[in-house]
This record gives structure tokens, C-alpha cells and sequence, in this order.
């Protein structure tokens, strides 16, 4: 099989089948309110009561502080919801591609749309998700007045490298999540301790300098350094960080992608 | 190479399956690019297809005969391990109806996501809801959750959405023909009628007539390959004679497992049958033949002592126990090989075997000149039996098949 010649067929396939990605990502919208009265209304109210936690309970209640009160009373819940809620995107986008063929096995054996199909569906739909809950944490640095302003725009280029990282990496350990099933069991303790080894929920300075050059690795670090700058310094980012990740982030695209498309043909034989 | 609508050009297509011993022989190939750990079980292999727009064609095989299998790849439900397919046009395929279903949602909404699931546009969908809603017949049930639906009620659904537009090429597999009579009745007629405006038929079905009536043309599957290719009739024919000598072969082995122990063994033992077996034109054993078939008796022997000569005979008899034809290989003036103690083979060939229906045995003899009343070194009564099955040639009665032709003025 030649993966050069396949890939404007799967893209073309995959236009040819948008109704199909369309209505399945409304479709599991749908079905995760189904038979509840509020309906969609939960689809805000969930991720409002999370930011409502990190902010007003973090800041107000627990009385969480930057270092020297920098970013004000808000400080610390910003520095928090900058990281975390794009690390989430990150986390659950990688945890359903490890299992969407896996779990879309009975409907890849019988009936026949293209494969790439699915993994849209995923990305799309956790996307959306992600747009909902950071829209509202938007709303709520327009209320405290702590928008950035231009540095917003350098937002683009970040959640471009975590969603191509994400997308990559996901793929990649999807397809082998197939053949391997140990690959989805390894990558939800993976990510635990990976949440935990990336300054998100604290400042990279309380490390040890030791551990600190070992979080260096972590493509993930310099992305949240860029958030932290942009949602908490409110300054851009320093692109050089961004680098690593960047090239990181195309070399696993470019592998999940040829794995998945070396692979599809036996993904069905194995399900 | 290239196909025009509605055409399917298949060239050296087969299918294996990767077997590993265990899960880490697996991971064990992939970390050892060079080592190969798998074994390969074909279920498919070297099929050609060459189908024009507009044609009808009936697949027919046992179970296993890789039927969905080769639909599957015709599909692209499934790759092809080897050789490449072509298809053009949309296909639509009843192979496995309700795929996309949802229960909580209305027969309305599943419609739409069916549809979707074979690359319809919602548009295309909406401008057909009202035909699917009308050929389902399912009232007002359209707008009530799937899981209200009865069996019946959802393949009639998923039927109407599948086949709501007219497809290039439609594949359909009568197992899915389930639904009371009067919906089969219209279903057939869809299809027929979508045959009739020159969609490409693939038709998979176990019922002759109903392949004769719909198709003008029938492959007969076996074991992953192309058995026959022809008219439905000659296909079906053929199909039916391998069904019809199947089930004598599978009788027969059964029978010879119980009385194996129980045929009369003589003579002097100087020499001794090993093995008797009936074969086929390939090669392979078999206990059910057709008439006229290419068969091979073969004989396994050994020599105990140095003997002065050596002859072996074959006799066939009727169920009655009636000697049919008999001869040996001293009357053949064919001279066995080894004087001195060993094993030898001898095979008796027959380019047509000329019996007519009904069952045979095969008696052997092992002994010194030209008849076993000299020097009987083995003689085993009854050591095959085996059936003749009709097919291949007109019908006739008889204990013998002669090859006859009739003419008329």
C-alpha cells in the first residue's frame, strides 16, 4: 500500500462523508443528554460549575495566592485555568483516541465509511467541549477585567501545537491500542503522572532546580509556559519555547498518521 | 485498468488473516522487522472478477466459501491481502442492516443517521424521507424511539434508507430477507426494478430459484476460490452436486470410522496393502464422486521376503455386491518394481469413470501372477466405499454411465 497516493483519497473520502462526521458528533452530544430534562443546558452547566470552583472557591474560599499576590486576588485561579483546562483537552482527546476503533469495532467490521471518520468525530466533538468551557472562562476574565488583550491572538499558535500533539499522539497509540490493548490501561497512568510532572496546579519554581531541567523534556511545559504567559503575564509568549513542542508535535502526527494508515486495513482484521 | 460505473475489475484478490502463536509473538514481529511469527490462514485467494455495468450475478458457496468475505473487499469493508479491486459508483450494501442504529432516537433521526453512515448528504435524505417513510410503512411510528419498533419494523427502516437511492452497484444477502411475506415480495421488487434501470447486482443466496429468477450470471464460491463462473443454471447445477457429494462423503467416512475393523483381511502376508484411496482430479481423497469424473485408485504396499512376481488387482463392486469391472496389473502387462523387500505404490487411473449413481467398493488384491488363486499374498474385501453422485452429465440409470449421443432426424 502506498500511504503517499492515500492521502488526498482519505481527505476527499473524509469530505465526501461530512454529513456522517456531522451528524455523529451531534449525534453524541445528543446522547449524553438524552432523556434529561435541562438537555444541552448541561452541556454549560458542568463546565460552569468547574470554573466556578477554580475561581471563586480557589480565590475567595481557600484564599489561593501567585507569589507575591502578583495577578491579584484571581492570581492563582488563572494561572490555573490557563493550564488546566488545555491540559484537559489534551488528556481526553488522547484518552478516547486510544480507544475509538476499539470501541467502534462492531461498526468498522460491518459497515464501510472511511476509517478516518472516526478519529474526526472524536476530535471534533471534544473540541467543542473544550470551546464551551474556555469560552466561559473568556466571560469570566472580562468580568474580573484581567482579558489579555493582543497576546490572545498568540493563543492560535499554541492550541495549533497542543491539538497537533494531542491528535498525534492519540492516533498513534490508538491504532496500537488495537493490536495491544495494554496501550489504553498504560496511557490513562501515563497521563496521571504526567498531569503531575508538568507545572499546571503549581509554579514550576517550587521544584527542586534538579527535576526542574527533567520537566525541560516535557513537551508539555513550554505550552504552559506560553499559556501562563499570555493568560497570566498577559504578555506573548517567548516563541523560541514553543520550538520543541512545535517539531514534537509534527513528528507525531506524521507517525500516528502513517501508522494508522499502514495499519487500517489490519485494525478491522483484529476487531 | 480502470472501471466505468457500476463496473467491479478484481484482479488476484486474496485475504489472510495473521495467526500468532501468542499476543507477544506479535509485538516480537513488529520490534524484529525482518522475523516473520505469523501464520497465514487464507480464506480468499486468487480471484479474478471482471462484472459490467448492469449485470446480475448470483454468489453461491458453502458457509466459509469466503462469500462475505469477498463482498466485504468489494465493499472496502475489508482490504484484500493481495492482487487490487476496482469499483465504480456508489455501492450500496445489505449485508448487515441497522448498521448505525440508535434505539433512543426516532426511526425519523435513525433514517437520517443510516443514511449518513452510507455517505448520503443530509440533504439527499431529507429529499427522500418521504419515499423511505412510505415504502417502510411504518405509520407513525417514524417519529416514536427505534426501541419501540419491532424487528419486522426496523429492517424494513433500514431497507427503505439503504436502497432510498438507487446505487451503482448494490450488493444484497438474502439471510437479511427476514420480514413477513409481503414485505420480501416488495423488496424484490425494488430490487429487481433497480436492475431493470441497470444497477450492477451482487446477489448472495443458498435458493436456486430465486438466483435463476434475478441473476444472469452465478460464481460458485469454495474453499476461497472461483469454483465456476458461468450460467446460473450450469453454476447451480454444479453447486448442487458438490452439496449432493459432500454430504455422501461426509456419510461414508462416518461409516467407514464404525466398520473399518470389520472387512475380510486374507492371505499369505509374503506381502501386504498398506493403504487403499479413492482420489479426485486433484489429488484429493475423497468418498463421493460424480459420474464421469477423473479418479485414481492408489495403492500402498510393502514386501515382506524376496517374492518371484508381484501383480496387483482392483475390484469394484455394486451395493449388491455385483462385480462391475475388475482388472490387475498383470493382464495390464505392467511389472511391479521390487523383487526385494520394501514399499511400493501403484495406481490404477481412470480418465473417466463411467459408473452410474449409487454405491461402490473397492476390493484389493496383492498376488503372484494374474489372478489371486496362485499365490494370494493379501486380498482386503471392501477396503473403500464410496458413492457415485449425479451431476456433470445427463441423467441416466444404471450401474453404468456410458457416454452416449443422441441424435434425432
Amino acid at each position: 500500500m502506498n500511504v503517499a497516493t492515500l492521502h488526498p483519497v482519505m481527505f476527499r473520502s473524509l469530505w465526501n462523508y461530512r454529513a456522517f462526521v456531522v451528524g455523529a458528533v451531534r449525534r453524541e452530544f445528543q446522547t449524553r443528554y438524552l432523556g434529561s430534562l435541562l438537555g444541552g443546558a448541561w452541556a454549560v452547566l458542568n463546565p460552569l460549575a468547574m470554573i466556578v470552583v477554580f475561581t471563586v472557591v480557589f480565590s475567595q474560599v481557600m484564599g489561593s495566592r501567585l507569589p507575591n499576590n502578583s495577578g491579584g486576588a484571581f492570581g492563582y485561579s488563572i494561572y490555573l485555568c490557563a493550564g488546566l483546562l488545555p491540559w484537559n483537552l489534551f488528556a481526553e482527546l488522547v484518552g478516547r483516541l486510544n480507544t475509538v476503533f476499539v470501541d467502534n469495532g462492531n461498526l468498522m467490521k460491518k459497515a464501510s465509511f472511511p476509517r478516518i471518520c472516526l478519529p474526526t468525530i472524536t476530535l471534533l466533538s471534544t473540541l467543542i467541549h473544550f470551546a464551551i468551557t474556555f469560552f466561559l472562562f473568556l466571560l469570566f476574565l472580562l468580568l474580573v477585567r484581567a482579558l489579555p488583550g493582543a497576546p490572545l491572538l498568540a493563543l492560535a499558535p499554541v492550541l495549533t501545537i497542543l491539538l497537533a500533539f494531542s491528535l498525534g499522539l492519540g492516533l498513534l497509540l490508538g491504532t496500537f491500542n488495537v493490536f495491544f490493548r495494554d496501550v489504553a490501561q498504560f496511557t490513562s497512568v501515563l497521563l496521571q503522572f504526567w498531569l503531575w510532572l508538568t507545572p499546571i496546579i503549581y509554579l514550576a519554581d517550587v521544584l527542586p532546580p534538579a527535576l526542574r531541567d527533567v520537566m525541560r523534556l516535557n513537551p508539555m511545559t513550554p505550552l504552559m509556559d506560553a499559556l501562563h504567559a499570555i493568560f497570566v503575564e498577559q504578555a506573548f509568549p517567548h516563541w523560541s519555547g514553543l520550538v520543541y513542542p512545535a517539531i514534537l508535535a509534527v513528528f507525531l502526527l506524521a507517525l500516528g498518521g502513517a501508522s494508522f494508515l499502514r495499519l487500517s486495513g489490519e485494525i478491522v482484521d483484529e476487531l | 485498468m480502470s472501471a466505468i460505473g457500476g463496473a467491479i475489475i478484481a484482479r488476484g484478490i486474496g485475504k489472510y488473516y495473521k495467526r500468532y502463536p501468542s499476543r507477544w509473538s506479535r509485538l516480537a514481529e513488529w520490534l524484529d522487522r525482518g522475523g516473520i511469527r505469523h501464520a497465514r490462514h487464507w480464506v480468499l485467494r486468487d480471484v479474478d472478477l471482471d462484472i459490467q455495468p448492469g449485470e446480475s450475478i448470483g454468489i453461491i458457496g458453502h458457509n466459509g466459501a469466503g462469500k462475505s468475505t469477498l463482498l466485504k473487499i468489494i465493499t472496502g469493508t475489508t482490504q484484500a491481502s493481495t492482487g487490487s479491486v476496482q469499483v465504480s459508483g456508489r455501492v450500496a450494501a445489505l449485508l448487515e442492516l441497522g448498521m448505525g442504529f440508535h434505539p433512543e432516537f426516532s426511526g425519523r433521526q435513525n433514517a437520517f443517521m443510516a443514511g449518513q453512515l452510507l455517505g448520503y448528504s443530509s440533504a439527499e435524505i431529507a429529499a427522500r424521507m418521504d419515499d423511505i417513510e412510505a415504502f417502510a410503512e411504518i405509520g407513525s411510528y417514524i417519529d416514536q424511539p427505534l426501541r419501540t419498533y419491532s424487528s419486522g419494523m426496523q429492517v424494513r427502516l433500514a431497507f427503505s434508507v439503504a436502497t432510498a437511492i438507487r446505487p451503482d452497484i448494490l450488493i444484497v444477502d438474502e439471510a437479511l430477507a427476514v420480514g413477513d411475506a409481503y414485505f420480501q415480495h416488495k423488496s424484490f421488487d425494488r430490487i429487481r426494478q433497480f436492475r431493470d434501470q441497470g444497477t450492477t447486482l451482487l446477489f448472495v443466496s443458498h435458493s436456486a430459484g430465486a438466483v435463476k429468477a434475478l441473476c444472469n450470471r452465478a460464481i460458485l464460491l469454495d474453499g476461497g476460490a472461483i469454483l465456476r463462473d458461468d450460467a446460473p443454471d450450469a453454476a447451480l447445477d454444479y453447486y448442487n452436486a458438490l452439496v449432493a457429494r459432500r454430504e455422501a462423503e461426509q456419510a461414508i467416512r462416518v461409516a467407514e470410522a464404525d466398520t473399518g475393523q470389520r472387512t475380510t483381511r486374507s492371505g499369505n502376508g509374503d506381502a501386504r496393502i498398506l493403504q487403499i484411496d479413492l482420489l479426485d482430479a486433484d489429488g484429493k481423497s475423497v468418498r463421493a464422486l460424480r459420474s464421469g469424473e477423473r479418479a485414481r485408485i492408489r495403492m500402498q504396499f510393502e514386501t515382506v521376503r524376496e517374492l518371484p512376481a508381484l501383480s496387483a488387482g482392483i475390484l469394484i463392486r455394486d451395493a449388491l455386491g455385483n462385480d462391475v469391472f475388475g482388472t490387475n496389473s498383470y493382464h495390464h502387462g505392467i511389472a511391479i518394481a521390487p523383487a526385494t523387500p520394501g514399499q511400493g505404490q501403484i495406481e490404477f487411473a481412470f480418465d473417466n469413470l463411467a459408473l452410474g449413481r449409487g454405491g461402490y467398493s473397492i476390493t484389493a488384491a496383492l498376488h503372484s501372477r494374474d489372478s489371486h488363486l496362485a499365490d494370494n499374498y493379501d486380498w482386503w474385501d471392501r477396503a473403500v466405499v464410496f458413492q457415485v453422485v449425479p451431476g456433470g452429465r445427463p441423467l441416466s440409470i444404471g450401474i453404468c454411465d456410458l457416454a452416449v449421443t443422441i441424435t434425432a432426424r
